[in-house]
């Protein structure tokens, strides 16, 4: 095997040092987190040399903060950790199972959520969920630190818009306002562990009255990146969220989505079922929160 | 190709070894430390036959470094049983016959005991999702479940 080197900085002014000086150098840097992606890619189809950037040492990646209007994400928190913190599993249910969806036990003691994004597949789980809680990235640069939402943050199939200079620390969302509920959902064809033929994301808000004054719906799997449907949104936007408001979302969800024919599943297959999957995570995401 | 110190505890005792990078942990305990319980299945973090505890977390060591073990506490098959008998969740897959080649028996069991540590009374479907990263190609898995059901049922008498 080719030679790799690694680097495992204690904070971020030296991590961005280290991945300054490798871009000067020539060299190609990657940023290692969990490695659930990284080492299996460098196990198979792409084996050239490297540094690795172990960026679990930094205290930014590994914080949980929970505040009045804002939460942040580590970006490389295992989702096993994420997964016992209560406070976080009742503030974004969805985000959470979403993460939980993603492989083993052994798996989730490693892969981040952070990671999952990074590694841009457009069958990410937590994709479509960190988009409809308008989760922002925030990317460390030798400029200071910049954001960019989830939904521009995947450029394409394995693409996102960082360079090679630069790194995520972590995700911010906005506190759910009362009365907001999320889910997401996927389908694939066995009970545990494998890769989405297709996902939708759905997160709501009720006033008072039960009527509908916030949504966003995403789609994954069925585009070459995660995708916001505003028109889903707008479909239960002013509504009670009910079957006839959920089988409109659903049919705009078909309509954003553009497939490809693989293994996994077919075009009309996966068009068809990226509907329903709106149709019936709209549907948790209304029961929590109006629950 | 330059190696790289690592100094991690493995089973209780601190161990010093030269690693390369692209070496996995895996690779680090069995070839560096001679600790040759924990198997290479699939090398890609499927299978579940290499497990081990990384800081108290249930991993595939395929998928972890050796160098990122640096300072890190690793449990393996070799740190389960008790200094003078075997731990119930082993005795028990002997009894129940929950295994048959072989290869995937420490992972499982290395997985089955962190289950019982967290939660001592698993139902099958919490055994059967929990172990779901361990695959078993022999049994057929019923008899694996019915060993760590078995287990869960000793310890809460003996405790």
């Amino acid at each position: 095997m080719s030679s790799y080197t690694f680097a495992a900085p204690s904070s971020v002014d030296e991590a961005l040092s280290v991945l300054a000086n490798s871009s000067r150098k020539g060299e190609r840097a990657q940023i290692l987190a969990g490695g659930t992606d990284v080492i299996v890619q460098m196990r198979s189809f792409d084996n050239e040399p490297r540094l690795l950037v172990d960026i679990k040492q930094l205290a930014e990646t590994n914080e949980v903060s929970i505040g009045e209007d804002e939460i942040f994400i580590g970006s490389a928190i295992a989702s096993g950790v994420l997964n016992e913190n209560d406070e976080l599993k009742k503030l974004f249910p969805g985000l959470l199972e979403s993460a939980d969806l993603i492989g083993s036990t052994q798996i989730q003691g490693r892969a981040s959520i952070g990671g999952n994004l990074c590694n841009s597949s457009p069958a990410g789980d937590t994709i479509p969920a960190l988009i409809v809680n308008s989760a922002v990235c925030v990317i460390a640069n030798s400029d200071g630190n910049r954001e960019v939402p989830v939904e521009d943050f995947v450029t394409g199939v394995g693409q996102n818009c960082m360079s090679s200079e630069e790194f995520l620390i972590g995700l911010k969302m906005p506190r759910p306002p009362a009365r907001t509920g999320d889910a997401y959902l996927r389908f694939i064809p066995r009970t545990e562990m494998d890769i989405a033929v297709a996902g939708a994301g759905v997160s709501v808000s009720f006033d008072d009255g039960g009527t509908c004054t916030k949504a966003r719906v995403s789609i994954g799997a069925v585009a070459p990146t995660a995708l916001l449907v505003p028109e889903a949104a707008d479909a239960l936007i002013g509504t009670r969220v009910d079957d006839s408001d959920l089988r409109a979302a659903e049919a705009a969800c078909s309509a954003a989505a553009s497939p490809i024919t693989d293994k996994r599943g077919t075009i009309e297959y996966r068009r068809k079922v990226v509907g329903v999957l709106c149709r019936r995570a709209g549907a948790i995401a209304r029961d929590r929160a109006l629950g | 190709m330059k190696k790289v110190h690592v100094s991690t505890t493995v089973n209780g005792q601190q161990e010093e070894a030269l690693c390369e990078v692209h070496q996995s942990l895996l690779d680090l305990l069995r070839d560096e430390l001679g600790l040759t319980g924990t198997k290479e299945g699939c090398g890609t973090g499927d299978c579940g036959a290499c497990t081990v505890l990384l800081d108290g977390r249930l991993v595939c060591s395929c998928l972890v470094l050796g160098v990122e073990a640096e300072g890190k506490e690793v449990t393996t098959i070799e740190g389960i049983a008790e200094p003078d008998r075997l731990h119930v969740v082993q005795q028990k897959f002997l009894e129940h016959a929950a295994l048959q080649c072989g290869i995937c028996t420490p992972g499982f069991i290395v997985a089955a005991k962190a289950l019982l540590d967290q939660n001592p009374d698993p139902d099958e479907t919490t055994i059967r999702y929990w172990l779901a990263g361990n695959l078993c190609r022999c049994t057929g898995y019923d008899k694996i479940v019915r060993a760590v059901q078995d287990a869960a049922q000793e310890l809460a008498q003996s405790s």
